[in-house]
């Protein structure tokens, strides 16, 4: 066994140095932000299956300053996720081609951003109409 | 070639990842800030019977396992790879543990979905 101890390399704020970096550490925090959104509601299933006294209370707890603000700062980060994802999403498929030109990045990400629009319109519309 | 079991985790992240940047936005502004504030939908919206009779039926069934499961394979496989950006050294303890997360989450959705009935 070597006397010296090994370097390590440290890791502590590397991303704080560079926007990309930033950008990159903001967009993989968005993942903390939907897994509590995603336990909130698993929750909300569980009252559920308790009962209407039970699930009122989820309700009511819904409406506490610290979930509003919770659901605020979640509903950035997870749109700062949609926003990427869509951003990212030509460069996960092969190359497509219409008439033999190579269809661009950006009108594949447009594709995507109108179609998380148009499923956030039907959602809203379901929700209020049924 | 060694086989891994990467593509799997894969998978569900990719479509986690899908289902929610076309649907997480507007579910949270939905049921975390519309709804408890009172603005913008009915009252009613998220009331108990309502919010039942989509559980009970097999279109809510599937949608409420669809968001909660994806949503949490999305994130714990985002959240497993970021750990290594922190200079978290994760090994197989802690892909139990996010891997672990997602899928009791996933099986006791689908265990309360069928104790509510149809």
């Amino acid at each position: 066994m070597s006397a010296t101890k090994p370097y390590v390399r440290p890791m502590a704020g590397w991303w704080r140095r560079n926007p990309f970096f930033m950008r990159y550490m903001a967009r993989e925090a968005s993942a903390v932000f939907l897994a509590i959104y995603a336990v909130t509601l698993l929750v909300g299933v569980f009252r559920l299956s308790q009962g209407k006294a039970v699930y009122d209370a989820w309700l009511a707890a819904l409406t506490s300053p610290l979930s509003i603000v919770f659901h605020l700062v979640a509903l950035l980060a997870v749109c700062y996720h949609a926003y990427t994802w869509w951003k990212v999403m030509p460069k996960t498929l092969p190359m497509l081609h219409i008439g033999g030109r190579r269809i661009p990045e950006t009108t594949l990400s447009a594709v995507g951003w109108a179609a998380w629009l148009a499923a956030s319109v039907i959602v809203y519309a379901l929700v209020r109409g049924l | 070639m060694k086989r891994t079991n990467e593509p799997i985790f894969w998978s569900l992240f990719g479509a986690g990842g899908v289902l929610s940047a076309l649907l997480g936005p507007i579910l949270i502004l939905i049921t975390g800030i519309v709804v408890p504030t009172g603005t913008g939908l009915p009252p009613d919206a998220m009331a108990y019977p309502r919010v039942l009779a989509l559980a009970q039926s097999w279109c809510g069934k599937a949608a409420l396992l669809a968001v909660i499961s994806l949503f949490l394979w999305h994130a714990m496989h985002r959240i497993y790879h970021s750990l290594h950006d922190l200079g978290i050294h994760a090994g197989a303890g802690a892909a139990a543990v996010c891997y672990g997360i997602a899928l009791v989450a996933t099986l006791a959705t689908a265990y309360l979905l069928l104790i509510i009935g149809f």
